[in-house]
C-alpha cells in the first residue's frame, strides 16, 4: 500500500510542479488526438448527412456495417495501417511510418466509424416535423439540410466528443505505428505501458492522472451537452 | 447554445496551446518542415532498458545534428523492422540471425561494439539447486527434475534465441520444452518486464548483466549461474543494406556506427552505469569481435 500512496504523491508532483516531461508527452497526445478528430469530423459530418439523406439500396447493411466497426479494435487498425505504412507496404514511399502523423491517420480510421454512425443517428432521430414543415414552406433540399443539422448539433457534438474519448484512451495503435520514440511519438498511454514495465510507477501515474481528469472534463461537456 | 460552443472551443484551444508549448517536437505534423535528418535505429530491448541509448543519444544528434528515433524491440523483431526497411541501423545481439541477415543482403556488415555476459538469475533460496552449475546442466535439471518456474522471454529475442541454444546444448528439442508444462512459461516481453514478472513469481529466468544491474534494486532475484562459455553475449551495430532495401539513409547510419565505435563512446560505454551499481554494464570491443 505504502508503495501505492508514495507514487500517487510524487505523481501529483509531477502534475503540479508541471513536470517537462509530462507535459510534453500530455501535450503531445492532445495535439495528436485532437487533430484526428477534426480532420475525420471535416470529412464524416458531411459523410454522415450525405447517408442520412439519400437514399439507396444497401443504406440499412452500410449502416450496420458502419456500427459494427465502432468496436473494432485498436490493434487491428494498428495492424492495418503499419501493412500500409510500412516502407514495403503500399503507401511506403511516403515515408511516414513511426511518426506522429501516422500515429494521426491510424486515430483517424479508428474514429471514421464513430463519428459516421453517430451523426447519421443524430441526424434520425431530428423530429420528422422539421424537415415536412420545412419542405412546406418551400425549402430546398440543401436548406433541409442545413435546418435538420442545426437540429442535430448537439448530438453531433456529442459524437465528436465521444471519438476524441477513444483516440486518446487508445494504446495497441499509438504502440505499433508510433513506436513509443521519446520526445516525437511517445502519448501518454504508451508512456504509461513502458513506464510500468520499466517499475517506474510514478510519472504512469501520473500520466494516468491526467488521462482520467481528461475522461473527466468529456464527462461534463458531454453531460452539459445533452441537458440541453 | 452559444455558450457551449465558446466552452467547447475554449477549452479545445487551451488543450492545443498546451500542446503547442510543450508539444513542439511532435510538430512533425504541425510544420511539414524538417530542418534536421531523422535517423531511425531498432535497438534490442537490453540497450533500451538499461538506459545505455537515452544516454548516448543526445551526444550523438549534438554530434551529427540529426534526431534519432530509437524503437525498441526484441531482436527478432528489430531484424524484421531492417529488413522492412522501416529502420535505418540496429543494434542486436544474436550472431546466428545477425549473419543470416548480412548474408541474406539486408545488412552491410555486422560490427560488434560492445558484450557482456548472460546469467540465470533465480530466488536466493535456490528451491531448484543449480546454483553454480553449467547453464546446460542447469536447464536439464530444470527439465528433467526441479519443474521450478522459469520464464522465458518467447519473443524471438536475443535472450530468447540464446536460451534456445543452450536447451539444444544440453540436448532437449525446444518445441518440447516449451510445451513441458505449466513450470515453462513464455512471457512474450522485454528483458526488463521479463525480470520483473520472474521477480513476482518467484521464478528463474535468464537475462543480460546490463539489464539484470540496472533493475536489481526492484528484483528478488539472485545470480544462480553465471559462468559458462555459452553465456558470452555480444552486441552489434549493422547498417541496412540501401542496396537491397530502398531508402535506407546509409550515411547517417554509417555515422552512428563511427559513433559507437569511437575511442571515446567506447570509453563511455565501458563506464556506464560503473557508478551507480557498482560492476561494469557493458564491456567496449572496439568493432571487433570478443574473445570468449
Amino acid at each position: 500500500m505504502t508503495e501505492i500512496w508514495q507514487g500517487l504523491i510524487k505523481a501529483i508532483q509531477l502534475i503540479v510542479s508541471l513536470d517537462p516531461e509530462v507535459m510534453e508527452i500530455a501535450g503531445r497526445s492532445l495535439i495528436i488526438s485532437v487533430a484526428s478528430c477534426l480532420l475525420a469530423s471535416v470529412f464524416c459530418l458531411p459523410l454522415g448527412g450525405l447517408i442520412h439523406f439519400q437514399r439507396f439500396p444497401g443504406k440499412r447493411t452500410l449502416i450496420s456495417l458502419i456500427q459494427t466497426f465502432y468496436s473494432i479494435p485498436t490493434v487491428v487498425v494498428g495492424l492495418l495501417v503499419f501493412v500500409l505504412l510500412s516502407r514495403a507496404g503500399p503507401l511506403g514511399g511516403l515515408n511516414l511510418l513511426y511518426t506522429p502523423a501516422a500515429m494521426i491517420f491510424g486515430q483517424m480510421v479508428l474514429v471514421v466509424p464513430i463519428l459516421l454512425g453517430l451523426t447519421v443517428s443524430a441526424l434520425s432521430s431530428v423530429d420528422k416535423a422539421i424537415p415536412d414543415t420545412a419542405r412546406s414552406l418551400g425549402a430546398s433540399s440543401l436548406q433541409i439540410a442545413v435546418v435538420v443539422l442545426k437540429e442535430a448539433r448537439f448530438a453531433v457534438m456529442a459524437a465528436i466528443i465521444l471519438a476524441f474519448g477513444r483516440a486518446i484512451s487508445e494504446v495497441g495503435l499509438a504502440l505499433m505505428v508510433g513506436g513509443n520514440i521519446r520526445g516525437f511519438t511517445r502519448v501518454m498511454t504508451t508512456a504509461i505501458s513502458l513506464e510500468t514495465a520499466k517499475g517506474d510507477l510514478e510519472l504512469s501515474l501520473a500520466l494516468g492522472i491526467i488521462l482520467i481528469l481528461i475522461a473527466l472534463i468529456i464527462n461534463i461537456i458531454l453531460n452539459r451537452i445533452q441537458q440541453r | 447554445m452559444k455558450k457551449v460552443t465558446c466552452y467547447l472551443l475554449s477549452i479545445l484551444l487551451l488543450l492545443s496551446l498546451v500542446g503547442s508549448i510543450f508539444g513542439c517536437t511532435s510538430s512533425g505534423t504541425v510544420e511539414p518542415l524538417q530542418p534536421k535528418p531523422r535517423l531511425k535505429v531498432a535497438t534490442t530491448t537490453s540497450l533500451y532498458d538499461t538506459g545505455l541509448w537515452g544516454y548516448l543519444e543526445p551526444m550523438f544528434e549534438k554530434q551529427y545534428n540529426v534526431e534519432l528515433d530509437i524503437l525498441y524491440a526484441g531482436t527478432g523483431i528489430a531484424l524484421e523492422f531492417g529488413r522492412r526497411g522501416d529502420v535505418d541501423v540496429i543494434t542486436v545481439h544474436d550472431k546466428a540471425a545477425e549473419e543470416k541477415f548480412v548474408a541474406d543482403g539486408y545488412g552491410i556488415e555486422r560490427v560488434p561494439f560492445a558484450y557482456n555476459y548472460f546469467l540465470v538469475v533465480g530466488p536466493a533460496a535456490d528451491p531448484a539447486g543449480i546454483k553454480d552449475l553449467k547453464p546446460e546442466e542447469a536447464f536439464k535439471k530444470l527439465m528433467t527434475t526441479a519443474k521450478e518456474k522459469f520464464i522465458s522471454r518467447g519473443d524471438n529475442s536475443g535472450t530468447h534465441s540464446k536460451e534456445k541454444t543452450i536447451w539444444k546444448n544440453a540436448g532437449f528439442d525446444y518445441e518440447i520444452v516449451r510445451k513441458s508444462s505449466a513450470w515453462y512459461v513464455e512471457a512474450g516481453q522485454g528483458m526488463g518486464p521479463t525480470l520483473l514478472m520472474a521477480s513476482e513469481k518467484g521464478a528463474y529466468t535468464l537475462t543480460d548483466m546490463g539489464t539484470y544491474l540496472s533493475y536489481k534494486s526492484k528484483l528478488e532475484l539472485v545470480p544462480i549461474v553465471d559462468h559458462g562459455g555459452t553465456l558470452l553475449n555480444v552486441y552489434s551495430v549493422i547498417a541496412v543494406n540501401p542496396a537491397k532495401v530502398p531508402g535506407v539513409k546509409i550515411d547517417e547510419a554509417n555515422n552512428l556506427i563511427t559513433f559507437l565505435t569511437s575511442p571515446e563512446i567506447q570509453n563511455l560505454i565501458g563506464d556506464y552505469g560503473v557508478k551507480e551499481y557498482g560492476l561494469q554494464l557493458f564491456t567496449p570491443s572496439t568493432g571487433a569481435e570478443p574473445k570468449q
